[in-house]
């Protein structure tokens, strides 16, 4: 699928941006959602073609906005949802329930 | 991250609200147990690392016959290091040569060799890489402080899901009596993937 993904020899990007002393993750929630990813990936409800097919349906504007892990984040929403784990309102709900006992 | 408020109360982000609501759907589901997560992440960040690369290129540079092995068929010369599992499901082993340079991508996303490298680091699954070591690798390396020479072929190696790559760096001159053991200690990650050499301990003292 050609997409904003397919990145190879696009200009514009600017500069390499080098880190010292990378940490392995840069926040809790990143460990979190990689390690979740992992553990729904050995469920074998999805191959590792389906997972970057979600990858690469997320919309272009967000896709270009959004950090590495929170693309992680929206491809498992969607592989969960397709795979008919939960839905989409189900998935919504929770994040305002959560919300609303830390307000 | 979570970010205190002027009144000292702890805000969730979106995304730590959203991944918080993941967890606990899959795990009241049984889907997943903290501990197993917990030690998934303790792999990645504790146990599978460049240290398993350094010592495959050690190894490389002092056991002609591991090496034409490992450049013959990688998979099974790595996994008699014990080096296999996810993301290495085809593993290419590139030799860097006085007259080629190689150097990996992954223009679609973030493909690595896990097994001996880890998780890879922020710039490779940055725009900026992933769109320009295809075009412009000699600007790219001058970024990371490497120049190659203009006699030296530059090969770039774009990853899948279904191959990843290594590089085999030049065992750099002076290090000839050093052993297997002391030559682990010198490699370093970007070398493995082709955006840094590898230098001879004096060579890095003098640099400091």
């Amino acid at each position: 699928m050609n997409g904003v993904h397919d990145m190879g020899g696009m200009h514009g990007m600017g500069p390499i941006v080098l880190e010292e002393n990378e940490p392995v993750f840069h926040a809790e929630w990143e460990r979190r959602i990689f390690a979740l990813s992992r553990a729904m990936g050995f469920q074998d409800r999805w191959n590792i073609d389906m997972a970057r097919y979600a990858r690469e349906r997320i919309p272009p504007h967000i896709y270009m906005a959004s950090s590495y892990y929170e693309r992680f984040l929206l491809s498992l929403e969607t592989l969960l949802v397709e795979g008919e784990y939960f839905t989409q309102e189900e998935i919504d709900e929770r994040v305002a329930k959560l919300a609303k006992e830390e307000a | 991250m979570s970010e205190k408020t002027h009144d000292g109360h702890t805000e969730l982000t979106d995304n730590e609200l959203r991944v918080r609501a993941l967890e606990s759907l899959l795990t009241e589901r049984g889907l997943v147990d903290a501990d197993a997560l917990n030690e998934l992440i303790d792999t990645y960040e504790t146990k599978i690392g460049p240290r398993n690369g350094f010592k495959v290129v050690a190894r490389a540079w002092t056991d002609p016959e591991f090496k034409k092995r490992l450049l013959e068929d990688g998979n099974a010369a790595l996994a008699e290091m014990g080096y296999e599992g996810r993301q290495g499901e085809t593993m290419v082993v590139l030799e860097n040569t006085p007259k080629i340079h190689n150097m990996v991508v992954c223009t679609l996303c973030s493909c690595y060799p896990w097994p001996v490298l880890g998780l890879p680091p922020a710039w490779y699954k940055s725009f900026p890489y992933r769109s320009r070591a295809v075009i412009d690798p000699r600007g790219v390396l001058k970024e990371f402080g490497v120049e190659i020479g203009d006699d030296v072929d530059i090969r770039v190696w774009d990853s899948t899901s279904e191959t990843r790559f290594i590089v085999l760096p030049e065992r750099p001159a002076g290090t000839e009596d050093m052993t297997e053991e002391e030559l682990v200690e010198i490699v370093n990650r970007n070398s493995l993937i082709g955006t840094a050499l590898v230098e001879a301990p004096s060579a890095i003292g003098d640099q400091s």
